[in-house]
């Protein structure tokens, strides 16, 4: 045996005893593992069909709301400048939540905050059309979420969730997405779980959805009670897989079957 | 409200063969599913697309249930002349949606 091959047999006994971190070197993204076919759709905006969604964002963003009678753009102006970069660091840290608190729910607590409205539903088609317009700002960015000491302690817990065995099945993320990633599940590719092009269009939804969607698809899969819409089970999850993408290039909107 | 993103090519030559893209927003609901309490889901689909190339039909389609939601059509014509490509779209329950796109021949 090289040693070469040594060292990858060290390197899947290290992933299935656990609590390891992926090597950075060896992150694939999600696109990697589709067909020709649906990595061109993703890559052509007039093929791409979140780009519907894209455009009522694009609305959404100037349309004023509330009892305060404004609009995303009055206070942020032209998205294409204020929100490049900043899906590239969602979850982040919310002071009055005293907690990470993903974009969906960025922008729902400016709907209540900012514009006195009443929140999108988690899911809706307005919530998911403005976030995917927002995080269409920063596509081709690297993901930057950075484990300081704020956030240490929900990226640990969202860690801790990522491997816990969970469900009937009695399985965790991490025996799919660390163990056994690139081998097949019914059929299909098992990808690594880095979440780089959300919101996005998945063929199977055919409709775009949230991280917390596909998310709360995986509990369902693995027979586990998932936590509802929001919940900050799910965002430190969402935020231990966001770091562990870090650096990733962000796809929104990607493609996904 | 219904979206449409067609896609033509910028500046075909006179002759030249062209690709028309054309994506619209509509869940396809197939007529076929139940909802969680066991009623079936009225079928909503688009059921005709038609193109004309200065008021003269060039391509028309008809689209069954089994076509995903927002569909993606495409075709080709031949670039004739300057002018307008209207696009038409219509369905169950009324649905009806239109969009012009100039095309400009050179």
């Amino acid at each position: 045996m090289s040693a070469r091959a040594l060292v990858l047999v060290a390197l899947v006994l290290a992933q299935q005893a656990g609590g390891a971190d992926m090597p950075l070197e060896q992150r694939r993204s999600g696109a990697e593992f589709m067909s020709a076919e649906t990595r061109a759709m993703q890559e052509d905006e007039a093929a791409n069909p979140a780009t519907l969604w894209l455009l009522d964002g694009e609305s959404l963003w100037v349309r004023k709301a509330g009892r305060a009678d404004v609009s995303c753009a009055t206070c942020h102006g032209d998205a294409s400048k204020s929100m490049r970069g900043v899906a590239a660091r969602y979850p982040a840290y919310d002071t009055s939540a005293a907690r990470p608190i993903d974009l969906e729910q960025r922008i729902n607590a400016c709907r209540t905050g900012a514009q006195q409205a009443e929140p999108f539903a988690f899911e809706s088609r307005d919530l998911l059309a403005l976030t995917t317009y927002v995080a269409r700002q920063s596509r081709g960015m690297p993901i930057t979420i950075r484990e300081n000491a704020t956030l240490a302690p929900f990226i640990e817990r969202g860690r801790m969730a990522f491997s816990r065995r969970q469900g009937q099945l009695n399985m965790s993320c991490a025996q799919c997405h660390d163990a056994n990633w690139g081998r097949k599940l019914g059929g299909n590719p098992i990808p690594q779980a880095h979440p780089t092009g959300y919101p996005l269009y998945r063929l199977e939804w055919q409709s775009v959805g949230s991280l917390q969607r596909r998310l709360r698809n995986c509990l369902a899969g693995v027979r586990a009670e998932a936590p509802p819409y929001g919940a900050p089970d799910l965002v430190d999850l969402e935020l231990y897989l966001m770091w562990r993408a870090r650096g990733m290039p962000l796809e929104t909107p990607a493609v996904r079957p | 409200m219904t979206r449409a993103v067609i896609t033509v090519p910028p500046h075909p030559r006179r002759g030249q063969v062209i690709e028309i893209r054309t994506l619209v927003g509509h869940p396809m609901e197939t007529g076929y599913r139940h909802d969680n309490f066991g009623r079936p889901i009225p079928r909503n689909i688009i059921t005709r697309f038609v193109c004309t190339y200065n008021g003269a039909e060039i391509c028309r389609a008809d689209f069954f249930p089994a076509i995903s939601a927002n569909p993606l059509f495409t075709f080709t014509t031949v670039a004739t002349e300057s002018g307008t490509l209207e696009f038409t779209w219509t369905g169950d329950n009324d649905f009806a949606h239109t969009m012009s796109v100039p095309i400009a021949v050179e």
